[in-house]
C-alpha cells in the first residue's frame, strides 16, 4: 500500500508534466490546426537554454533561468508563429506538420551540437528530500512538481473561463470566422495561444530537469506521451488534456512498477489504440464532425 | 531506364565505401517511394516507415540466418508480412479520422523499436543480427560490393516500375483523386476507405522491400537505424524531394544519404542543415525538389517558345 501511494504520487507528478506539454498542444491545435510535432523537444529546449545562459553569462541561477525563459519564449512562441507557422498554414495543414518535424530535427540537433550530449544536472529550488506519508515515502521534487503545475493549470482555467481576453481566446479556437465578424482580432489571439504553448513548455521544462536531468533527447519520450495524453483526453478540450496527461502518468508510473520496465513505454501506447479504436473523440472530448 | 544503366556502370572505381553508398541510396529510396505513395498519391502522414522497413529487415535477416530461407522468398515475405500489418495498422486508424494514423503509427513505431530491442531470443536485442547473407543470382554469389549494387539496381528498377505502372493504373488515378479532393473523389464512387487503406499498406510493403534488400547491404542490423527519429528523418526526404513526383524518392533520399557524405566537413550539424533546407523548401515550394525543376523546366520551354 505504502509503495501504491508512493508509485500514485509519482506517476501524478509526471503526469502533471505531460498535461502542461499536453495542454499547449491542444491550444495551438484548436487555434491554428497545427499538429506540432516538436511539441516534446519545447519542453526539452528551455533547460538547456537555462543552463547556457548561466554557462555563457557566468549569471547567477535566477538571472540564467529568466534569460533562458525569455529566450524560449520570444524564439518559440511569437518566432514559431510569425516565421514557421504563418507563411506555411496557407500550404495547409500537411506540410505545416512536416515543418514541425524539421523544427523538432533542428531543436534536438543544436541542443546535442551547441551544448553536451550528455545530460547535465539541472539545479533545483526544492531539497530533494522525502517526507514520510502513510508509510510511503513521497518526494518533495514531485509534491513541488504537483503543486505548482496545478497552480499553473488552474491560473489558465481561470484566464481563458474569466477573462475577457481568455473569452476571446476561447471563441477564436471555436470558431475563427464567426471571431473574427464579432470583432475579435484574432491574429493576436492565435499569436497568444503560441505564447502560452511555450510558457506551459517552459514551466514543464523547469519541474521536470532537476529529476530528468536537462537531456537533449528528453523530448522524444515527452512528446510521444503528451501526444497520447492529448488524444486520449480529447483533443479540443484542456480539461480533456489535463486528465489525459495524469491518466498517461499514472498508468506509466504502474507499468513501470508492476508490469515490466522494458515495456513500461509501451502501456500508454496501447491506451492510445485502445481510446482511438472505442472513443476517438477521446475521453473527454465532444465530437466534431465536419466533412465538407 | 538510362538511369538504371548509369547506376550500374557508376560504381565503377569508386572503391567499396563509395558503391556501398550508392546501394544505400537505391535501398533508401525503395522506402521512401512507399512512403511517397502513402503521403504524396494518397495524402497520409505516416510515422513507421522506418519501422516497417525494420520489419522487413529483421524478418528477411532471421529467415535467411536461422532458418536457412533463400533471400528471394524471405524478400517476399517482408513484403506480405509487412502489407498485411499495414492492413491490421490502417484499418482500425483509417476507420476513425485521417490524421490518426499518425499517431497509431507514432504508436506502432514505438512498440515495434521496443520488441527490437528487449526480445533478445528473437532479435539479439541491442546485439542485433549479424553475418547476413547475400543473395545468389542464378548461381552467381553476390558477395562483392559491385555485383551487390548491380542486384540493388535491378531490384529498384523492378520495384520503381512496378509502382510507375500503379500510379498509371486506374487505381493509381484513384489515389491521386484522394489527394486533390477526399470528399469529391468520394462522390464520384471512389471507395476512399480501401484505397486509402491499400495506398497505406503498399506503401509499406515497399519499406519491408527496402528493409529486406537493407539487411544483406549492411549484413549487420541493430534496432537504431530503425527508430521513430528515422520514420520523421524519411517524411522529410520525402517532402525534400518532392510528394507526388515519381522522381522525388530518388532525389529525396539523395538529399538524405549521399550528400551527408560530400558535406562530411559539417559532421553532425549535416541534420540541422538538412532539416533547415526542407523548411526552406516548404516555405518556398511546398512541391520539393521535383517541383522546382519542373516549375524551371516550366520557364524555360515557356520562354523557347514564346519567341
Amino acid at each position: 500500500m505504502a509503495e501504491f501511494i508512493a508509485y500514485l504520487i509519482a506517476g501524478i507528478a509526471t503526469g502533471a508534466i505531460y498535461a502542461l506539454a499536453a495542454i499547449g498542444f491542444t491550444l495551438v491545435w484548436q487555434t491554428s490546426q497545427t499538429i506540432n510535432f516538436a511539441q516534446g523537444e519545447f519542453v526539452m529546449l528551455p533547460a538547456v537554454l537555462v543552463l547556457l545562459a548561466i554557462k555563457l553569462l557566468g549569471a547567477p541561477i535566477w538571472l540564467g533561468a529568466l534569460i533562458g525563459i525569455a529566450a524560449f519564449i520570444l524564439i518559440f512562441g511569437v518566432g514559431f508563429k510569425l516565421t514557421v507557422v504563418d507563411p506555411m498554414i496557407k500550404h495547409g495543414v500537411l506540410p505545416l506538420a512536416i515543418a514541425t518535424m524539421a523544427l523538432s530535427i533542428i531543436m534536438k540537433e543544436s541542443a546535442k551540437d551547441g551544448f553536451s550530449a550528455e545530460a547535465q544536472n539541472f539545479p533545483s529550488f526544492v531539497p530533494s528530500q522525502t517526507i514520510q506519508v502513510f508509510g510511503a515515502s513521497i518526494s518533495l521534487q514531485h509534491l513541488a512538481i504537483i503543486a505548482v503545475a496545478f497552480a499553473v493549470i488552474g491560473a489558465l482555467q481561470w484566464f481563458v473561463g474569466g477573462t475577457r481576453l481568455g473569452r476571446q481566446m476561447q471563441a477564436t479556437a471555436q470558431n475563427p470566422t464567426v471571431a473574427r465578424i464579432l470583432g475579435i482580432p484574432v491574429e493576436r489571439m492565435v499569436l497568444l495561444t503560441f505564447v502560452i504553448n511555450a510558457a506551459l513548455a517552459v514551466v514543464a521544462s523547469v519541474l521536470i530537469s532537476p529529476i530528468y536531468l536537462a537531456k537533449f533527447s528528453n523530448g522524444e519520450v515527452i512528446g510521444l506521451f503528451a501526444f497520447i495524453a492529448a488524444i486520449v483526453g480529447g483533443f479540443n478540450q484542456v480539461r480533456g488534456a489535463l486528465v489525459g496527461g495524469l491518466i498517461v502518468g499514472i498508468v506509466d508510473s504502474m507499468a513501470a512498477a508492476y508490469i515490466s520496465t522494458q515495456y513500461r513505454l509501451a502501456v500508454p501506447l496501447v491506451l492510445l489504440v485502445v481510446v482511438i479504436l472505442l472513443k476517438p473523440e477521446g475521453l473527454m472530448g465532444r465530437k466534431e464532425e465536419r466533412r465538407v | 531506364m538510362a538511369g538504371a544503366v548509369i547506376l550500374w556502370f557508376a560504381p565503377v572505381g569508386m572503391g567499396r565505401y563509395g558503391t556501398y553508398v550508392l546501394s544505400l541510396w537505391l535501398v533508401m529510396s525503395v522506402a521512401v517511394m512507399g512512403l511517397n505513395l502513402t503521403l504524396g498519391y494518397a495524402g497520409l502522414k505516416s510515422l513507421a516507415q522506418a519501422a516497417f522497413m525494420g520489419l522487413g529487415a529483421y524478418a528477411t535477416a532471421i529467415l535467411t540466418t536461422k532458418y536457412g530461407v533463400s533471400w528471394y522468398a524471405a524478400f517476399a515475405l517482408s513484403g506480405l508480412l509487412t502489407f498485411a500489418v499495414g492492413l491490421v495498422l490502417g484499418f482500425p486508424a483509417l476507420r476513425v479520422k485521417a490524421h490518426y494514423l499518425a499517431f497509431v503509427t507514432l504508436a506502432f513505431s514505438t512498440l515495434i523499436w521496443l520488441v527490437m530491442r528487449n526480445e533478445q531470443w528473437l532479435t539479439g536485442g541491442v546485439f542485433g543480427v549479424a553475418n547476413i547473407n547475400r543473395p545468389e543470382f542464378f548461381g552467381i554469389k553476390l558477395f562483392g560490393a559491385l555485383e551487390f549494387h548491380r542486384f540493388v539496381v535491378v531490384v529498384t528498377f523492378l520495384l520503381a516500375v512496378l509502382l510507375w505502372w500503379m500510379i498509371r493504373s486506374p487505381w493509381g488515378r484513384a489515389f491521386t483523386a484522394l489527394r486533390e479532393n477526399p470528399i469529391r473523389a468520394a462522390s464520384l464512387g471512389v471507395d476512399t476507405r480501401t484505397y486509402t487503406l491499400l495506398a497505406f499498406a503498399i506503401g509499406s510493403a515497399y519499406a519491408g522491400f527496402a528493409g529486406a534488400l537493407y539487411a544483406p547491404l549492411v549484413e549487420f542490423i541493430d534496432p537504431s537505424p530503425f527508430s521513430l527519429s528515422q520514420s520523421f528523418f524519411l517524411l522529410l526526404m520525402v517532402v525534400a524531394g518532392g510528394s507526388g513526383y515519381l522522381l522525388g524518392p530518388f532525389i529525396g533520399a539523395l538529399l538524405g544519404v549521399v550528400l551527408p557524405e560530400w558535406l562530411r566537413f559539417a559532421g553532425s550539424l549535416y541534420l540541422i542543415i538538412f532539416a533547415t533546407i526542407v523548411m526552406l523548401l516548404l516555405i518556398a515550394c511546398p512541391q520539393g525538389v521535383s517541383g522546382l525543376l519542373e516549375r524551371g523546366w516550366a520557364k524555360l520551354s515557356g520562354k523557347a517558345g514564346a519567341r
